[in-house]
Protein backbone atom coordinates (compact mmCIF):
# COMPACT_ATOMS: atom_id res chain seq x y z
CA UNK A 1 0.00 0.00 0.00
CA UNK A 2 1.24 3.32 -0.90
CA UNK A 3 2.07 5.64 1.89
CA UNK A 4 0.73 8.93 1.31
CA UNK A 5 3.13 10.89 2.70
CA UNK A 6 5.40 9.70 -0.30
CA UNK A 7 2.70 11.03 -3.27
CA UNK A 8 3.03 14.16 -1.10
CA UNK A 9 7.13 14.19 -1.27
CA UNK A 10 6.65 12.72 -4.89
CA UNK A 11 4.22 15.53 -5.81
CA UNK A 12 6.92 18.04 -4.37
CA UNK A 13 9.62 16.71 -5.80
CA UNK A 14 7.89 16.38 -9.12
CA UNK A 15 6.90 20.17 -8.89
CA UNK A 16 10.71 21.35 -8.10
CA UNK A 17 11.60 19.92 -11.24
CA UNK A 18 8.77 21.69 -13.17
CA UNK A 19 9.80 24.71 -11.73
CA UNK A 20 13.43 24.22 -12.52
CA UNK A 21 12.43 23.49 -15.97
CA UNK A 22 10.52 26.37 -16.50
CA UNK A 23 13.25 28.82 -15.34
CA UNK A 24 15.56 27.17 -17.49
CA UNK A 25 12.82 27.31 -20.61
CA UNK A 26 12.73 31.07 -19.60
CA UNK A 27 16.31 31.72 -19.01
CA UNK A 28 15.59 32.63 -15.35
CA UNK A 29 18.57 32.78 -13.54
CA UNK A 30 17.09 34.75 -10.06
CA UNK A 31 13.81 34.60 -8.40
CA UNK A 32 13.33 35.79 -5.13
CA UNK A 33 10.25 36.18 -3.13
CA UNK A 34 10.18 38.10 0.13
CA UNK A 35 10.82 41.44 2.23
CA UNK A 36 13.54 43.44 0.27
CA UNK A 37 15.72 44.77 2.58
CA UNK A 38 18.64 46.60 1.71
CA UNK A 39 21.64 44.15 2.53
CA UNK A 40 19.32 41.90 0.06
CA UNK A 41 19.30 44.50 -2.28
CA UNK A 42 23.41 44.69 -2.01
CA UNK A 43 23.12 40.99 -2.43
CA UNK A 44 21.17 40.71 -5.64
CA UNK A 45 23.47 43.43 -7.42
CA UNK A 46 26.91 41.64 -6.19
CA UNK A 47 25.29 38.22 -7.88
CA UNK A 48 24.40 40.25 -10.87
CA UNK A 49 28.20 42.04 -11.03
CA UNK A 50 29.54 38.52 -10.72
CA UNK A 51 27.37 37.20 -12.98
CA UNK A 52 28.01 39.71 -15.72
CA UNK A 53 31.62 40.03 -15.15
CA UNK A 54 32.25 36.56 -15.80
CA UNK A 55 30.40 36.67 -19.06
CA UNK A 56 32.63 39.41 -20.16
CA UNK A 57 28.88 41.26 -20.79
CA UNK A 58 29.70 45.18 -22.11
CA UNK A 59 30.41 47.75 -19.81
CA UNK A 60 27.42 50.19 -21.00
CA UNK A 61 24.88 46.89 -20.00
CA UNK A 62 26.43 46.09 -16.88
CA UNK A 63 26.55 49.89 -15.99
CA UNK A 64 22.37 49.64 -16.86
CA UNK A 65 21.44 46.22 -15.50
CA UNK A 66 22.77 47.97 -12.43
CA UNK A 67 21.00 51.00 -12.23
CA UNK A 68 17.58 49.14 -12.85
CA UNK A 69 18.38 46.44 -10.62
CA UNK A 70 18.93 49.03 -8.17
CA UNK A 71 16.09 51.35 -8.09
CA UNK A 72 14.06 48.99 -8.58
CA UNK A 73 14.64 47.00 -5.37
CA UNK A 74 14.08 49.82 -3.60
CA UNK A 75 10.48 51.09 -5.28
CA UNK A 76 9.88 47.28 -3.56
CA UNK A 77 11.45 48.11 -0.09
CA UNK A 78 10.16 51.46 -0.11
CA UNK A 79 6.78 51.27 -1.65
CA UNK A 80 5.70 47.63 -1.23
CA UNK A 81 2.11 48.13 0.55
CA UNK A 82 1.16 45.71 2.97
CA UNK A 83 -1.70 43.31 1.82
CA UNK A 84 -3.35 40.59 4.65
CA UNK A 85 -3.28 36.84 3.38
CA UNK A 86 -4.86 34.24 5.92
CA UNK A 87 -3.37 35.44 8.87
CA UNK A 88 -0.44 36.69 7.67
CA UNK A 89 0.42 40.39 7.17
CA UNK A 90 2.89 41.20 4.51
CA UNK A 91 4.83 44.53 4.02
CA UNK A 92 7.80 45.15 2.12
CA UNK A 93 7.47 42.27 0.81
CA UNK A 94 7.56 41.32 -3.58
CA UNK A 95 9.22 38.96 -6.17
CA UNK A 96 12.04 39.87 -8.20
CA UNK A 97 12.91 38.13 -11.09
CA UNK A 98 16.15 38.51 -13.28
CA UNK A 99 16.55 36.43 -16.87
CA UNK A 100 18.43 37.18 -19.84
CA UNK A 101 18.10 35.78 -23.63
CA UNK A 102 20.89 36.61 -26.18
CA UNK A 103 19.26 39.89 -26.85
CA UNK A 104 18.15 41.10 -23.36
CA UNK A 105 18.28 41.39 -20.11
CA UNK A 106 14.85 41.14 -18.71
CA UNK A 107 14.01 42.89 -14.85
CA UNK A 108 10.91 41.82 -13.26
CA UNK A 109 9.35 43.05 -10.03
CA UNK A 110 6.12 42.47 -8.51
CA UNK A 111 4.59 43.83 -5.41
CA UNK A 112 1.38 44.38 -3.38
CA UNK A 113 0.17 48.11 -3.82
CA UNK A 114 -3.13 49.48 -2.23
CA UNK A 115 -5.72 50.65 -4.96
CA UNK A 116 -6.04 54.05 -4.39
CA UNK A 117 -2.52 54.52 -5.58
CA UNK A 118 -3.00 52.62 -9.10
CA UNK A 119 -4.23 55.95 -11.30
CA UNK A 120 -1.41 58.49 -9.91
CA UNK A 121 1.17 55.39 -10.62
CA UNK A 122 -0.87 54.16 -13.91
CA UNK A 123 -0.38 58.42 -14.80
CA UNK A 124 3.34 58.28 -13.96
CA UNK A 125 3.93 55.23 -15.99
CA UNK A 126 1.87 56.41 -19.34
CA UNK A 127 3.61 59.64 -18.97
CA UNK A 128 6.81 58.32 -18.54
CA UNK A 129 6.18 56.22 -21.65
CA UNK A 130 5.04 58.37 -23.81
CA UNK A 131 7.71 61.19 -23.48
CA UNK A 132 10.42 61.67 -26.02
CA UNK A 133 14.31 61.44 -24.65
CA UNK A 134 14.51 65.63 -24.41
CA UNK A 135 11.14 65.71 -22.77
CA UNK A 136 12.59 62.95 -20.15
CA UNK A 137 15.28 64.76 -19.70
CA UNK A 138 13.60 67.86 -18.93
CA UNK A 139 10.67 65.76 -16.48
CA UNK A 140 14.09 63.99 -14.72
CA UNK A 141 15.52 67.91 -14.20
CA UNK A 142 12.18 68.96 -12.82
CA UNK A 143 11.69 66.79 -10.59
CA UNK A 144 14.85 66.82 -9.16
CA UNK A 145 14.29 70.83 -8.64
CA UNK A 146 11.07 70.46 -7.60
CA UNK A 147 10.62 67.46 -5.83
CA UNK A 148 11.33 66.44 -1.98
CA UNK A 149 13.09 63.26 -1.14
CA UNK A 150 9.96 61.64 0.70
CA UNK A 151 10.53 60.37 4.36
CA UNK A 152 10.42 56.82 2.45
CA UNK A 153 13.85 58.19 0.32
CA UNK A 154 12.20 57.99 -2.99
CA UNK A 155 12.49 61.21 -5.49
CA UNK A 156 9.57 60.13 -7.57
CA UNK A 157 12.42 59.84 -10.12
CA UNK A 158 12.79 55.89 -10.57
CA UNK A 159 10.71 55.39 -13.48
CA UNK A 160 12.21 58.11 -15.39
CA UNK A 161 15.79 57.60 -14.63
CA UNK A 162 15.17 53.34 -16.01
CA UNK A 163 13.27 54.94 -19.06
CA UNK A 164 16.26 57.17 -20.30
CA UNK A 165 18.86 54.12 -18.87
CA UNK A 166 17.34 51.52 -21.35
CA UNK A 167 15.59 53.36 -23.99
CA UNK A 168 12.85 51.17 -23.29
CA UNK A 169 9.24 51.33 -22.50
CA UNK A 170 8.29 50.25 -19.09
CA UNK A 171 5.76 47.34 -19.33
CA UNK A 172 3.86 47.30 -16.85
CA UNK A 173 0.31 45.33 -15.13
CA UNK A 174 -2.09 45.49 -12.10
CA UNK A 175 -3.23 42.28 -10.85
CA UNK A 176 -6.43 42.24 -8.12
CA UNK A 177 -5.49 40.25 -4.83
CA UNK A 178 -8.31 41.20 -3.04
CA UNK A 179 -10.71 44.57 -3.10
CA UNK A 180 -8.44 46.82 -1.39
CA UNK A 181 -5.07 45.44 -2.84
CA UNK A 182 -3.66 44.81 -6.15
CA UNK A 183 -0.23 42.93 -7.59
CA UNK A 184 1.77 45.36 -9.26
CA UNK A 185 4.09 44.09 -11.95
CA UNK A 186 6.93 45.75 -14.08
CA UNK A 187 9.25 44.40 -16.40
CA UNK A 188 12.24 46.03 -17.75
CA UNK A 189 14.30 45.16 -20.90
CA UNK A 190 18.22 46.00 -21.34
CA UNK A 191 18.97 45.24 -24.67
CA UNK A 192 22.48 43.80 -24.76
CA UNK A 193 22.91 45.25 -28.08
CA UNK B 1 37.70 73.58 10.74
CA UNK B 2 37.83 69.96 11.30
CA UNK B 3 37.81 68.15 8.22
CA UNK B 4 34.84 65.25 7.18
CA UNK B 5 36.61 62.14 6.34
CA UNK B 6 33.84 59.01 5.87
CA UNK B 7 35.39 55.89 4.38
CA UNK B 8 33.59 54.42 1.28
CA UNK B 9 31.45 51.38 0.85
CA UNK B 10 29.86 49.14 -1.34
CA UNK B 11 27.00 51.43 -1.17
CA UNK B 12 28.36 54.57 -0.15
CA UNK B 13 31.07 57.26 -1.57
CA UNK B 14 33.82 57.95 0.33
CA UNK B 15 33.94 61.52 1.33
CA UNK B 16 37.06 63.69 2.09
CA UNK B 17 36.45 67.71 3.01
CA UNK B 18 39.29 68.47 4.51
CA UNK B 19 40.69 72.23 4.09
CA UNK B 20 44.74 71.01 5.39
CA UNK B 21 44.76 68.71 2.85
CA UNK B 22 43.17 71.03 0.15
CA UNK B 23 41.00 68.02 -0.93
CA UNK B 24 36.98 68.14 -1.44
CA UNK B 25 35.98 64.92 -2.78
CA UNK B 26 33.20 62.61 -3.05
CA UNK B 27 34.05 59.34 -5.00
CA UNK B 28 32.44 56.02 -5.52
CA UNK B 29 29.36 54.66 -4.96
CA UNK B 30 26.42 55.84 -3.77
CA UNK B 31 23.26 53.92 -2.90
CA UNK B 32 23.03 54.56 0.89
CA UNK B 33 20.15 52.39 2.76
CA UNK B 34 18.82 56.24 3.74
CA UNK B 35 20.20 58.95 1.46
CA UNK B 36 19.44 61.58 3.74
CA UNK B 37 20.71 60.02 7.10
CA UNK B 38 24.21 59.80 5.02
CA UNK B 39 24.52 63.33 3.46
CA UNK B 40 23.18 65.45 6.15
CA UNK B 41 26.62 65.38 7.85
CA UNK B 42 28.55 66.38 4.31
CA UNK B 43 25.64 69.24 3.69
CA UNK B 44 26.40 70.57 7.48
CA UNK B 45 29.99 70.51 6.63
CA UNK B 46 29.86 72.19 3.29
CA UNK B 47 26.98 75.09 5.29
CA UNK B 48 29.25 75.91 7.83
CA UNK B 49 31.97 76.40 5.29
CA UNK B 50 29.98 78.68 3.36
CA UNK B 51 30.39 80.74 6.46
CA UNK B 52 34.29 80.73 6.09
CA UNK B 53 35.12 79.86 2.92
CA UNK B 54 38.84 79.72 1.62
CA UNK B 55 39.10 82.47 -1.44
CA UNK B 56 39.23 79.53 -4.21
CA UNK B 57 36.98 76.32 -3.82
CA UNK B 58 37.53 73.45 -5.94
CA UNK B 59 35.22 70.51 -5.22
CA UNK B 60 35.26 66.91 -6.75
CA UNK B 61 32.89 64.82 -7.46
CA UNK B 62 34.69 61.48 -9.07
CA UNK B 63 31.36 58.55 -8.55
CA UNK B 64 30.94 56.03 -10.03
CA UNK B 65 27.40 54.94 -9.91
CA UNK B 66 24.76 56.99 -7.75
CA UNK B 67 20.96 56.54 -7.79
CA UNK B 68 17.99 58.53 -8.30
CA UNK B 69 17.53 59.10 -4.47
CA UNK B 70 21.69 60.45 -4.44
CA UNK B 71 20.88 62.29 -7.58
CA UNK B 72 18.90 64.96 -5.67
CA UNK B 73 20.85 65.13 -2.89
CA UNK B 74 23.87 66.21 -5.52
CA UNK B 75 21.59 68.90 -6.53
CA UNK B 76 21.25 69.95 -3.12
CA UNK B 77 25.27 70.11 -2.79
CA UNK B 78 25.60 72.47 -6.42
CA UNK B 79 22.99 74.77 -5.06
CA UNK B 80 24.68 75.26 -1.66
CA UNK B 81 27.88 75.77 -4.15
CA UNK B 82 25.66 78.33 -6.56
CA UNK B 83 24.30 80.06 -3.00
CA UNK B 84 28.23 80.78 -2.45
CA UNK B 85 28.70 82.04 -5.78
CA UNK B 86 25.79 84.59 -5.60
CA UNK B 87 27.93 85.40 -2.35
CA UNK B 88 30.33 86.71 -4.62
CA UNK B 89 33.43 83.23 -3.86
CA UNK B 90 35.03 81.54 -6.44
CA UNK B 91 33.61 77.73 -6.68
CA UNK B 92 34.71 75.15 -9.23
CA UNK B 93 33.03 71.91 -9.48
CA UNK B 94 35.37 68.95 -11.28
CA UNK B 95 32.79 66.14 -12.72
CA UNK B 96 35.07 63.02 -12.90
CA UNK B 97 34.13 60.47 -15.28
CA UNK B 98 35.40 56.78 -16.80
CA UNK B 99 36.06 57.76 -20.26
CA UNK B 100 33.58 54.68 -21.51
CA UNK B 101 30.94 56.51 -19.45
CA UNK B 102 28.24 58.26 -21.64
CA UNK B 103 25.89 58.73 -18.60
CA UNK B 104 28.13 59.53 -16.05
CA UNK B 105 29.24 62.15 -18.11
CA UNK B 106 25.65 63.41 -19.47
CA UNK B 107 24.84 63.63 -15.78
CA UNK B 108 27.79 66.08 -14.95
CA UNK B 109 26.78 68.21 -18.31
CA UNK B 110 23.03 68.13 -16.99
CA UNK B 111 24.19 69.68 -13.64
CA UNK B 112 26.06 72.15 -15.22
CA UNK B 113 23.26 73.28 -16.72
CA UNK B 114 21.43 73.19 -13.85
CA UNK B 115 23.09 75.51 -11.54
CA UNK B 116 24.84 78.60 -11.94
CA UNK B 117 28.43 76.88 -11.11
CA UNK B 118 31.54 76.41 -13.20
CA UNK B 119 31.88 72.58 -14.20
CA UNK B 120 35.03 71.35 -14.99
CA UNK B 121 34.47 67.82 -17.43
CA UNK B 122 37.38 65.87 -16.32
CA UNK B 123 37.40 62.48 -18.05
CA UNK B 124 39.77 59.15 -16.92
CA UNK B 125 40.39 55.53 -17.83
Amino acid sequence: MANPKDNLEKGFLEFVYDFYSSMKSHEISLVYEGKVTHQITKAFIALAEAQMEENEEASKVQRTVFHVMVECLQNISRHADEYESGKAIYSGKGIFIVSNTDKAWCITTGNAIVNDKIPGLKAILEQVNALNNKDLKDLYMNQMREGRLTNRGGAGLGFIDIRRKTGEKLDYHFLPITDKVSFFLLTTLIPRT
Amino acid sequence: MEALRIDGTEDSPQVILDLEANIMELSGRSLPEDVNTFYEPVLSWIEEYFKNPHDNTVFNFKLTYFNTASSKVILDILTQFEEMIEDGQHVLVRWHFPDDDEDMQEAGEEYADMVDVPFEMVSYS
